[in-house]
């Protein structure tokens, strides 16, 4: 610790001055982004929350609705996200060993990988709107009454079902887009060369954010595609 | 927090492990477990997201203890917010 100006002046023009050193920086940094994910956490548990609670209430509803979505799609899904994870976490290491080339393409595979999530996802909404099975003036869900006769469907339980599967597939879409346009801004200044071994903490708290979507993902895939499927 | 750089041989082996638990996911839930699937459903959930946060975000290799705290005291408000909840919720038929 030192008043003097010249000490002030010993760092790179990354250090802001109310760090001690790059090190302290880079701990902050991660450490606020982690708050910001304990936030997105409960934010993403409300909706779990109601998630749970219906599904105790109104269990063969939701195993209707569950096996009226495409299992494939959801799959394949699943993989896709687990694919960009892998770029994501290639791309982090890409940038501690200032492979500027690399990193760029890591982060360019992610962006595609995201879009390939968003459009299968797109697909799967199309066909849920095709079928009425999205809440609302038009929604029907008679072909389910009539393939589940052993369930006893509520049309008005399976709607929650539903709202719920919309809404929670739809607050992952909006954090994957919102990603997609993270990872754009990531792609311009690695391709600048702004990220270098002594400073790449956007990409690793971009990535943390990324990584995090995956994860939610991971539990919604289980908890909305896989329900009573062996009967 | 140590600048910790892994192989990209072991990123690939976490991904293969994620890819393949994707899999038995998917086709044991066609297997009737009774009450189990969603537990068995659940775990394997945990267990990728345990393989993301430790390896693809670092937090194994993290010594800045806060962070740590901040992600197990997320995890608990979490617990906290679904178990009081379903406490509730599931105990009102009971008479």
């Amino acid at each position: 610790m030192s008043d003097s100006p010249i000490a002030v002046e010993q760092h790179g023009p990354e250090l802001l001055h109310h760090f001690a050193d790059a090190e302290q920086q880079r701990d902050a940094a991660i450490l606020g982004m982690w708050l910001f994910l304990a936030t997105e956490i409960m934010f993403f548990g409300g909706m779990f929350c109601a998630y749970l609670i219906y599904r105790f209430w109104y269990y063969n509803e939701f195993a209707a609705g569950s096996r009226s979505l495409d299992i494939w799609l959801g799959t394949i899904n699943t993989a896709v996200l687990i694919c960009s994870s892998l770029t994501v976490a290639l791309g982090v290491r890409a940038a501690q060993m200032g492979k500027r080339k690399l990193l760029v393409v890591l982060l360019l595979l992610t962006i595609v990988f995201g879009f390939a999530f968003l459009g299968i996802k797109g697909v799967e909404w199309y066909d849920k709107y095709k079928e009425h099975h999205i809440p609302g003036n038009s929604f029907n869900v008679d072909d389910l009454v009539r393939d589940y006769p052993q369930l006893h469907i509520d049309p008005r339980h399976e709607q929650i079902y539903f709202s719920l599967y919309f809404a929670m597939t739809g607050l992952h879409a909006l954090h994957m887009i919102i990603g997609v346009g993270l990872f754009v801004f990531l792609t311009y200044y690695a391709w600048k060369g702004r990220y270098t071994p002594k400073y790449y903490t956007p990409v690793e708290i971009g990535g943390l954010y990324w990584h995090f979507v995956d994860i939610v993902w991971i539990y919604l895939f289980p908890l909305l595609y896989l329900i009573d499927r062996h009967r | 927090m140590s600048e910790h750089i892994m192989s990209s041989k072991f990123y690939y082996a976490i991904w293969i492990a994620l890819l393949c638990l994707t899999v038995i996911t998917a086709a044991v839930s066609f297997v009737d477990l009774g009450p189990f699937n969603a537990v068995v459903a659940l775990v394997i959930a945990t267990v990728k997201a345990l393989l993301v946060v430790l390896f693809f975000m670092h937090v194994k290799y993290t010594s800045e203890k806060l962070t740590k705290i901040v992600i197990v005291s997320a995890i608990f408000w979490l617990f906290l917010l679904l178990a009081l909840s379903m406490a509730d919720y599931a105990t009102r038929l009971w008479t």
